[in-house]
């Protein structure tokens, strides 16, 4: 493929494993083994077997009608908010954790932001009865409450992330730490494509079920696997990377990453990495981020916890750089808007990270035979405290 | 002029003691007095950490010194010129720099090289870089600044690692003790002794100094008998966050380390 990691793990000028040596032995050993892992019979098996009877794969590409005559184009929507837990996150960390149990690990840590990948963790890890810690920003656990008490309810251990800006970068920080700390009988579940390599290409094969399924069920509508356009929001950048998969090579099919604007890109409240960010390494690879001058992380803002990361995989920062795929940025008012939007047209209150994927419909001009695919990657439930104190419904 | 690590590595294998701070902790102008305290009271290196926001291999002792030097406005340039102020005031002992790659990438690695030995550094530990990418980018242009440079391994590290590490290196090892972000610790288990003794049967070509979790003149002694010497980090940030008087805490606390090796 051609946009495959290389076989050191590069995307072009990106990626790589930037890690400390103490971090190095528990990296190369899933390096060298999760190729052969996800390979092997029994692995296919389980992971397949739990997607369909567990998750409840295949997920819905649904035809939003009234959307699509708001749009002025056919709209389809790939409906990964009725996964279970709520959001495609589920999808890797099921990947995960069978990859942990060929490893032999007995203990499972895991970082979040919002709490969806938390969530989606604590679920695996509860339904392998494995232990399970999850490191999270202290301002995210008090602004997502809920999702700390499923966590919990699940038997998880969650850790208040204390240093720096208590948010998702720090809670990824103490995950790293904890893994240094915790060698040998530990596996780190990332939630997105980021990290040292091999994460981000482990956790995109992961997600490249929702492309792969898209394929089959556009051939089964419209009678062609290929879509004019795909469009998907990108934090770190998972369901982005799931989407886009299995359409990188065919260049006709218009790809989309939606970023987070916040209050507008040079507010200096924004989470637009490719807009604002520069090469950079953090959290193990090489990729854009948003820095300062001196090479110190930027803390994001947008109001979408999950899409608030300073960096991007660095898979979508080379599809960025080759020009593979748009990136185009949504602010907070534009996705509350789009989200509150598709409750009205469709019935369907999408989480407000998906709903930046749906704003950004608006910037473009389609043909009215366009078929458009939105990856509508987790549902709004856990949003609607913001979508209420955001009002205006 | 010669390295002034491998210098002293040539002429030292015993007890020696590095000791690692926060360039603009306590407060922003405190990196070149500490420096000289330092030397004054006996130290065999200084290595001066340069802060980053996100220091993931760091325990909370160090990361908060981090913090505080950002807010005081440190940066690479200015700890460059505290370098090059360090030299003009006579300190003549090995300085390495410690940094995560994000800053020194953001003032470009080849120019921090170039620029960081013209201001007097001997040596770098960049703990977050490849292997392979110092060995085929970097490796020559630090061979011609007479730069050495420092990787860390770990107990889990294989030996094969060990060999290949190295092979690349210049001047010595950092053998950090114990499979653990940095912060200081009580004492050596018998798998950490076994580590050191491997270590040493491995007849390897750099010596090592032995650091994490090195906190007194105790397990300085004990970490010091199994290698070259040792390194003291947070232990050391400890004192300078609760000192009123930087020189003479300084020089009570290194002679208190040194002594009993002395005697």
């Amino acid at each position: 493929m051609k946009y495959a990691v290389d076989n050191r793990g590069y995307y072009g000028r990106f990626g790589g494993a930037y890690i400390p040596e103490m971090l190095y032995p528990n990296v190369e050993e899933l390096r060298t083994r999760y190729l052969d892992i996800l390979q092997q019979e029994d692995f296919r098996r389980e992971f397949d077997d739990l997607l369909r009877n567990y998750v409840g794969r295949p997920t819905p590409l649904y035809h939003a009608k009234r959307l699509s005559e708001a749009c002025n184009a056919h709209v389809y929507l790939k409906r990964e908010d009725l996964c279970h837990t709520g959001a495609h996150k589920v999808n890797n960390t099921i990947g995960q954790i069978l990859v942990a149990k060929h490893l032999g690990k007995q203990k499972i840590i895991a970082e979040t932001g919002a709490g969806q990948h938390g969530v989606a963790t604590a679920t695996v890890c509860a339904l392998m009865g494995m232990e399970c810690i999850v490191y999270m920003g202290e301002v995210d656990m008090a602004r997502q409450r809920p999702n700390v008490e499923r966590m919990r309810i699940l038997g998880a251990t969650v850790v208040p992330a204390t240093s720096g800006s208590k948010t998702l970068k720090d809670a990824t920080n103490e995950a790293m730490r904890h893994w240094i700390n915790n060698p040998t009988d530990t596996h780190y579940i990332i939630g997105s494509v980021v990290g040292p390599h091999p994460y981000p290409d482990m956790v995109a094969r992961f997600q490249s079920v929702i492309s792969e399924e898209m394929r089959k069920q556009l051939e089964e509508a419209v009678g062609n696997p290929f879509p004019d356009y795909v469009f998907a929001c990108v934090g770190g950048g998972s369901n982005a990377a799931g989407a886009f998969y299995h359409y990188l090579n065919d260049e006709h099919v218009n790809l989309v990453a939606v970023e987070a604007a916040g209050h507008g890109i040079h507010s200096g409240e924004s989470a637009a990495t490719t807009a604002l960010g520069k090469p950079g390494v953090l959290h193990g690879s090489k990729t854009l981020l948003m820095q300062t001058e001196d090479g110190q992380v930027i803390e994001p803002y947008s109001i979408s916890a999950g899409l608030d990361y300073p960096g991007i995989g660095p898979m979508h920062a080379h599809l960025f750089d080759v020009g593979r795929v748009k990136f185009v940025s949504a602010t907070d008012d534009e996705a509350m808007k789009a989200g509150i939007e598709l409750g009205r047209l469709e019935g369907i209150i999408p989480a407000i990270e998906s709903a930046h994927a749906l704003a950004a419909l608006k910037q473009f001009e389609f043909a009215s035979d366009d078929v458009v695919v939105v990856n509508l990657s987790g549902r709004g439930d856990k949003d609607l405290e913001t979508y209420i104190r955001w009002g205006k419904y | 002029m010669k390295n002034r690590i491998t210098s002293l590595f040539a002429t030292t294998k015993k007890d020696i003691l590095n000791v690692f701070y926060t360039a603009g902790f306590p407060a922003l102008h405190d990196t070149v007095p500490i420096a000289e305290a330092l030397a004054a009271a006996g130290t065999d290196i200084i290595e001066i950490g340069i802060p980053f926001s996100d220091p993931v291999a760091d325990g909370p002792t160090i990361q908060q010194s981090n913090k505080v030097a950002l807010d005081n406005g440190m940066n690479v340039k200015l700890l460059l010129e505290q370098v090059a102020t360090i030299r003009r005031k006579g300190v003549n002992i090995p300085i390495i720099l410690m940094g995560y790659l994000n800053p020194v990438m953001q003032y470009g690695v080849e120019k921090f090289i170039v620029d960081a030995a013209q201001a007097g550094v001997d040596g770098l530990i960049l703990p977050d870089m490849p292997v392979y990418e110092y060995e085929e980018e970097y490796k020559a242009l630090f061979e011609q600044n007479n730069l050495c440079n420092t990787f860390l391994i770990s107990p889990t590290t294989s030996d094969e690692r060990i060999r290949r590490i190295d092979a690349v290196t210049e001047g010595f090892i950092y053998a950090v003790a114990a499979s653990s972000t940095t912060g200081a610790k009580s004492d050596f288990t018998s798998d950490q002794l076994a580590y050191f003794d491997k270590l040493n049967k491995m007849k390897l070509s750099n010596p090592f100094l032995i650091g994490f979790g090195i906190s007194n003149r105790d397990t300085f002694s004990r970490a010091a008998a199994h290698g070259a010497g040792a390194i003291i980090g947070s232990a050391f940030i400890n004192l300078l966050k609760s000192s009123t008087n930087l020189q003479a805490d300084i020089r009570q606390f290194i002679e208190g380390i040194k002594q009993p090796s002395r005697v």
